[in-house]
């Protein structure tokens, strides 16, 4: 097709589409098969959270920071608690750290191989979707045996969690670690040495180790194009710091980090094998004890109240870093609380692997950042029943008004 | 003569109207089995066989939506031609060892060109329903039939060449290329190329019936069913016997280049009970030839990228078909005393 003079038409994917796991509204303008021009926009899954959380006090924000995302919940409170911690000057109790990590790396594992999954069917490769979410089950067996619950688990509270891990459930945990080391072997096989597989995600959505840096791309987006960071391992937070925690790289595996769609899917394989060697860790050094710093909600709430202060709270999510920010008046209720969802930090990294590329790579480029919008939507401009874009100088406005009415 | 033309044309309307029968319940019977085979092969249960049968009554009694920038009798007429065309294919090939009912009026030459018809047809329902994904669908599906043409080509003429060469009269009639097994005319170098062009056609069933690794004119989680987007309803409906009896017509015509077999000629049986057997070991055949090309390659693979599509048809599939043919060829020539 010579199509030189011929101008380009525009494909919307979104805000309802089955490529997509969440609603975002893609505008692609192609050129025959090929992407000229990409734009998104965000905004269609926001809930109100932080709005409905100002208005709650921390014990009451865990269980909605827990809904912040279906699959990272535990990221989310473990942040935000982290971050009121701070602010209180609670100081959790050693076991509780470890409690807190074990179930922290099961949700990266669910999360990975629900991800894994996710991309095969991209991919039209549903054989190997069914394959991945069928040895998820096994993590969310492990999940709902500690916690109560597969989804939202509502384990853990500011100042530890709700429940211990006890001696009886060890041999459970021991054998899904061994189901899943049993495992990788296979995973990596079917995923990495497929000639389609290879064929489709090899050299597509290139993104390199500058252009990760500079668009503060997060977690496995960043460290597939060989920025080796990770909050675990940069400033650890929980048990971190007692473990051996290494950011995987792509270059472990094959020598050579590309920052393609194959490298992505080879960081998140490696970090299933990293979480089930940090878990057996975990089980290990567990120190006993309790795990919980205050038992008593009311005295919790207490502590609570009397905090005055600011604090951020880091978390490595499977995603990347998901951030918590949040400022106490010594008032029950937060004065403010703000959520950076790792998707947050990623999300402009699609415009630079878009385009040029296929309008069939589409789908398995955007998921392979492994979105979460309803994590990252903070935030929608609805005027007059349009919806409106924030401009970075309309922001800067309304944050220089907002500090004048909070120093009045 | 009058009456001997009307029994004639009695027999053939008979003979169409139990085609498109068998066509149509075939076609969805086996794409039953299709999913039944492929989700136990994916660890799941799948839907009952009949599942089908339900999907189409429930298709018949939803609404056909038209779009507002459709070119209505475009976007309605597809579905019927698409179905029509699948239909006719079947009436040139031979079922079980009931010869084709217009087995006297075409080729196989011409079955080729009629294999195309229902990709075209799909084709200009996409470009009339108006919608950007079904625009780039049928774009795709041109692509893909412009690619697997070529090597479905190469292994119909490499079969009707050795047949002529062996002294076969009238070598492209798909009667003759059914009552002589090319397995037999050919040495042994010729029947290394026939399982060749075997592998070959095995392929080009995926493209051309869109399925994985090729559904890309359809591909769900990019074009969300492309160029079948805008159809719903009693055309869709269409469209989805269409694809069924496409199915049969594919896997007849394999039966009938590489497995043109049947039970009565290695056993002595009455002419009834013949016929009968002949047709469930057709039955079989297809069922082969199903699992085979659609069921184990749709299990085992990811989607194409249109591009992946013309260089693995055009380049890996029409050259392994070349090498096939030479080998044919190269039988021929030992055979014949050219080389020796």
């Amino acid at each position: 097709m010579s199509n030189g003079t011929k101008k380009g038409y525009s494909v919307p994917i979104g805000p309802i589409h089955p490529a997509l796991k969440e609603p975002i509204l893609f505008t692609f303008t192609m050129n025959g098969e090929k992407v000229e021009e990409v734009d998104f926009a965000p905004g269609k899954a926001h809930r109100g959270i932080e709005w409905m959380g100002m208005r709650r006090n921390p014990v009451q924000i865990v269980h909605l920071t827990d809904r912040i995302c279906g699959i990272c919940g535990v990221s989310h409170t473990l942040a935000f608690s982290r971050a009121v911690e701070q602010v209180a000057e609670i100081e959790v109790p050693e076991r509780g750290h470890y409690v807190r990590t074990i179930i922290a790396e099961y949700e990266r594992i669910q999360s990975h191989l629900l991800w894994a999954g996710v991309a095969a069917h991209e991919l039209g490769f549903d054989t190997l979707f069914f394959l991945a979410w069928r040895v998820r089950e096994e993590s969310m067996d492990v999940i709902e045996l500690l916690t109560g619950n597969r989804v939202n688990y509502g384990i853990i509270q500011v100042g530890g969690v709700r429940r211990d891990i006890t001696e009886d459930q060890f041999p459970r945990i021991e054998a899904s670690l061994r189901y899943y080391e049993d495992l990788l072997g296979k995973m990596l096989e079917l995923f990495l040495h497929d000639t389609t597989i290879t064929m489709r995600c090899r050299n597509t959505g290139l993104m390199n180790r500058r252009e990760a840096l500079e668009l503060c791309t997060v977690g496995p987006t960043a460290r597939a194009s060989g920025l080796n960071l990770d909050v675990r391992q940069d400033s650890p937070y929980a048990a971190y710091g007692d473990l051996d925690v290494r950011a995987v790289m792509p270059e472990q595996y094959l020598g050579e980090a590309y920052g393609d769609v194959y490298d992505r899917i080879v960081v998140r394989l490696l970090e299933v094998k990293q979480s089930v060697e940090i878990i057996r860790q975990c089980l290990d050094m567990m120190p006993p004890g309790p795990v919980q710093f205050e038992t008593k909600i009311p005295k919790l709430l207490a502590t609570c109240k009397k905090a005055v202060g600011e604090a951020v709270g880091r978390v490595e999510a499977p995603r990347g870093e998901a951030l918590h920010y949040v400022r106490m008046d010594g008032h029950e209720n937060p004065q403010t609380w703000k959520v950076k969802a790792s998707t947050y930090s990623n999300q402009m990294s699609w415009l630079k692997m878009l385009r040029g590329e296929q309008l069939a790579d589409v789908p398995i480029i955007v998921a392979s950042i492994d979105p979460c919008m309803s994590c990252t939507d903070r935030v929608t401009v609805v005027r007059d029943g349009h919806s409106d874009v924030m401009t970075k100088e309309g922001l800067h406005r309304l944050s220089v008004e907002k500090t004048r009415r909070l120093m009045q | 003569m009058t009456t001997m033309f009307g029994i004639d044309m009695l027999a053939v309307v008979g003979g169409i109207v139990a085609i498109t029968v068998f066509g149509i319940v075939a076609g969805l019977v086996f794409l039953g089995i299709d999913r039944k085979v492929t989700a136990h092969m994916q660890a799941r249960i799948g839907p009952p066989i009949r599942q089908p049968f339900r999907d189409f009554l429930k298709l018949l009694c939803k609404d056909s939506s038209v779009p507002e920038n459709a070119i209505p009798w475009i976007f309605n007429g597809a579905p019927l031609l698409a179905l029509a065309s699948s239909i006719v294919i079947l009436l040139y090939l031979p079922i079980g060892s009931f010869l084709p009912v217009f087995g006297s009026y075409g080729d196989l030459i011409l079955v080729m060109y009629l294999l195309t018809i229902p990709a075209l047809a799909m084709v200009g329902g996409g470009f009339a329903s108006g919608s950007p994904y079904a625009t780039v669908g049928s774009q795709r599906e041109m692509v893909t039939m412009i690619s697997y043409e070529f090597p479905l080509a190469i292994a119909i003429i490499a079969i009707a060449w050795r047949l002529s060469v062996a002294g076969i009269a009238d070598p492209f009639s798909i009667g003759t290329i059914a009552a002589n097994p090319v397995w037999g005319v050919a040495g042994p170098l010729g029947i290394i190329g026939f399982l060749i062009l075997l592998v070959v056609l095995t392929w080009v069933t995926p493209a051309e019936l869109s399925r994985v690794p090729c559904d890309t004119p359809e591909a769900e989680t990019e074009l969300a069913g492309g160029l079948l987007v805008e159809y719903s309803g009693r055309n869709l409906a269409l469209f989805s016997l269409a694809s069924g009896v496409k199915t049969v017509a594919m896997a007849s015509l394999a039966v009938a280049l590489f497995l043109p077999w049947n039970v009565s000629s290695f056993v002595a049986l009455s002419p009834v009970v013949a016929y009968g057997a002949d047709f469930a070991f057709y039955l079989v055949k297809l069922f082969a030839v199903i699992f085979f090309s659609v069921s184990i390659i749709r299990v085992g693979m990811a989607r194409f990228r249109i591009t992946h599509v013309v260089s693995v048809y055009w380049g890996y599939l029409a050259g392994l078909g070349l090498i096939g043919l030479l080998f044919i060829v190269l039988d021929t020539a030992l055979g014949a005393g050219v080389i020796a």
